[in-house]
């Protein structure tokens, strides 16, 4: 058992460069170049594909929750990738790195409740299944590891936001500067490094599926004039 | 002044037969595709009824429309710019399938394909949706004609401020009274569906105030679906976007008047522009209540007033347009005659559809001496006598206030006596003349209303202003070079997203 254990290990190591070089540059690739696309020829594909109107009882259990969950979490990512200093320098003190991590915490198990509501959901009500197409099925299934590997994450290998800050965060930086150094990472637990594969499969999936609903919120609204008026030929 | 021109429109309700011919044509041409299917841009409820969808009226639970708090300014109804997009994941006042129904047809290939037994086939329901059987409990227009009125009629939110005597009265069987109720999309010169739209999806035509959602560009976030306090913007469940009534646009750019006017067997419906001023419209939209349906008569402008035709000129409006203004039946019943009100204006989103409203049969009092007694000594008793009480009325044209209504309805009262005096002769030409007088109103003013209401042709209803899209077009660009590049348009149909 432990040997086949080794045996495995062994060659998911050996395909690390293609997991963690390889499959980022073409998960980023697709990402940029079909969102782009799917905008300019498909534009009236971008839609968050809502099924309110056609179930309105679980609903917001399920959306609520899920996408405040994900809000949090994802903000959570992207703070630590852009400022690691501020996140380090914050977490300095036992205290506020126990008040963060178990916010973190909180906010992930309340999008794993959201999710399993959504998919519940899904499954249950035979209208809203009419609607459920066979990316949405590949979407939530990567969604629901995902939210399960980062929430064992941060069960099992705690303190994430500092090691994240010290680790992911230089690492990423590498992919950015088109230098990939997998060394910051390759000492990872294999549970960490199944979440960063995972998150990247959900980007290259990302412009096939109704997830380009991100990409259009709507933040113009705030500053807006109330009514909107469109004359042929004036703009 | 900023003068712009607006399609108006309206429906004269005493004339309405209730006959839907007006929903099939909008459905046979809009909306019997995948996901539109529960759908109707235009429908005909029967009042007092609760509407479709069910209870659309009642704007506690919907949400729709604005409001006025006192000493604030008007804002969307229990919402606001923040809060819009607070509830952009669930929006709590969102109707479902259920308040509208789900769309079903039948299994007709069971008649044809069942297999011998000892009962004859049927065709059983199925839902549009999923396809499979199921138990019909809904459906447009399920309260025709007060059908199931201790659940539908009984429940109509224009019944509130009604009393107990009122209320019994008006569905005691042997005084039972209903009218009918067309409704499209209104087509606001306010709209709070565009105001709510995250996407500023919606829109609202600068050349003729027709009230769009860019497909293209709406998101599903359903917040016009709520915002909109007549329920006229719908969800299309399969492409997930925002639909709406269109007033047939491609026909009105064609000169053409839009299918549900067209198709209308009572002639009830009549189309033609009106001029109005932009920029008055957020003072009037903070008027109180009482003062609503003067404020918006007031936004409309006279075109032929010089000043007015001046203004509109300096704004980019063709003459031909201006022109069209001046021959608006829609301006005379509205603005001349002050015949037709605007509904509920206090949702202060200032629709353009206007209403004349209907004359109802009179309550027959029974005498002391037990003997049935419809006449009595005031001209104009059976107004306040109606079987439909007034306040009912009152409640959906006139914000809860009696005093434009009972105006209307006396002006058309006065009218039908005048022509009766003339053709008939049963009645006084002089006691005709009082009544006139007393409603405000000149014979020559009642033989136009009688000549425009009773004898009206196609051309006198629709008085379709030139679009002069062409003309747009020409100032954009070349149309030699615009024809030669354009193609055939979009290569891609709308298809759903994944």
């Amino acid at each position: 058992m432990t040997e086949i254990y080794a045996n495995v290990t062994a060659w998911l190591s050996n395909l690390q460069p293609v997991f963690f070089v390889a499959l980022p540059y073409v998960a980023l690739f697709t990402f940029f170049l079909v969102t782009v696309l799917r905008y300019r020829t498909q534009t009236f594909t971008y839609s968050s594909l809502s099924s309110q109107l056609l179930e309105n009882k679980n609903h917001f259990w399920t959306m609520v929750p899920f996408h405040y969950g994900i809000l949090f979490v994802l903000l959570g990512h992207i703070v630590a990738f852009l400022i690691p200093r501020g996140i380090l320098a914050w977490n300095a003190h036992p205290i506020r790195l126990y008040v963060l991590e178990i916010t973190a915490l909180a906010a992930g198990l309340l999008t794993i409740v959201g999710m399993i509501g959504i998919i519940v959901r899904r499954m249950s009500n035979s209208k809203v299944r009419l609607v459920t197409s066979r990316i949405d099925t590949l979407l939530y299934f990567l969604l629901l590891t995902q939210l399960v590997s980062g929430v064992a994450v941060a069960i099992f290998h705690p303190w994430g936001s500092s090691w994240f800050a010290t680790s992911m965060t230089p690492y990423l930086w590498s992919l950015v500067k088109f230098q990939p150094d997998t060394s910051w990472i390759i000492g990872l637990p294999w549970l960490v490094k199944w979440h960063i594969i995972n998150a990247f499969l959900l980007i290259l999936i990302f412009p096939f599926t109704r997830l380009v609903h991100i990409l259009v919120v709507p933040n113009p609204y705030l500053w807006r004039k109330t009514q909107v008026v469109r004359w042929y030929g004036r703009e | 002044m900023n003068v712009r021109s607006q399609v108006a429109m309206m429906f004269h309700l005493d004339k309405c037969i209730g006959c839907h011919t007006c929903s099939i044509a909008c459905k046979n041409i809009w909306t019997d595709r995948k996901g539109t299917d529960y759908m109707w841009w235009n429908n005909v409820e029967t009042k007092p009824g609760t509407g479709f969808p069910t209870k659309w009226e009642d704007q506690e639970k919907f949400k729709g429309g604005w409001e006025k708090p006192d000493g604030q300014l008007v804002q969307l109804k229990s919402t606001s710019k923040l809060k819009v997009i607070g509830n952009i994941f669930h929006h709590p006042h969102m109707p479902s399938m259920d308040d509208y129904y789900e769309p079903w047809t039948y299994d007709y290939q069971n008649l044809f394909n069942a297999p011998e037994g000892a009962d004859q086939p049927t065709a059983r329901p199925i839902s549009m949706i999923t396809g499979e059987h199921i138990a019909v409990e809904a459906g447009p227009n399920w309260d025709d004609d007060l059908g199931g009125s201790p659940v539908y009629a009984q429940n109509d939110p224009n019944l509130d401020g009604l009393t107990e005597e009122q209320k019994l009265q008006l569905f005691s069987v042997e005084q039972l009274v209903f009218f009918y109720f067309p409704r499209i999309c209104n087509h606001c010169l306010n709209p709070s569906c565009v105001a709510s739209c995250p996407s500023g999806a919606l829109y609202k035509r600068g050349e003729d105030g027709i009230v769009l959602v860019d497909q293209k560009r709406c998101r599903a976030w359903r917040s016009c679906v709520a915002a909109c306090p007549y329920k006229k913007v719908y969800f299309n469940w399969f492409t997930g976007k925002s639909e709406k009534c269109i007033l047939c646009f491609p026909r009105l750019e064609t000169g053409q008047a839009p299918a549900c006017f067209h198709s209308c067997v009572g002639r009830i419906r009549y189309l033609g522009n009106m001029l109005y001023d932009a920029d008055r419209i957020e003072e009037v939209a903070n008027l109180p209540d009482e003062e609503l349906i003067e404020g918006q008569r007031s936004l409309i402008l006279d075109p032929n007033d010089p000043h007015v035709i001046d203004a509109a000129m300096k704004n980019g409006i063709p003459e031909a347009v201006i022109e069209s203004a001046q021959e608006s039946p829609v301006y005379k019943y509205v603005i001349d005659w002050k015949l037709a009100l605007p509904p509920h204006i206090e949702y202060r989103t200032f629709p353009m559809l206007f209403y004349v409203p209907p004359m109802a049969p009179v309550i027959a009092r029974r005498r002391e001496s037990g003997a049935l007694d419809a006449v009595n000594d005031e001209l104009f008793h059976d107004i306040e006598d109606s079987r439909v009480p007034l306040q009912f009325l009152a409640n959906l044209f006139g914000a809860g206030q009696q005093g434009h209504l009972v105006y209307a309805l006396r002006k058309q009262k006065a009218v039908r006596w005048y022509r009766r005096a003339l053709t008939v002769g049963d009645v006084s030409l002089e006691m005709a003349e009082q009544m006139l007088a007393e409603a405000d109103c000149t014979p020559e003013e009642a033989d136009a209303i009688y000549k425009l209401t009773s004898l009206c042709t196609f051309e006198e209803r629709f008085v379709i202003p030139p679009m002069q899209r062409e003309q747009a077009l020409a100032s954009l660009s070349d149309p030699h070079e615009a024809k030669a590049s354009a193609g055939f348009g979009f290569l891609s149909g709308p298809k759903r997203g994944s």
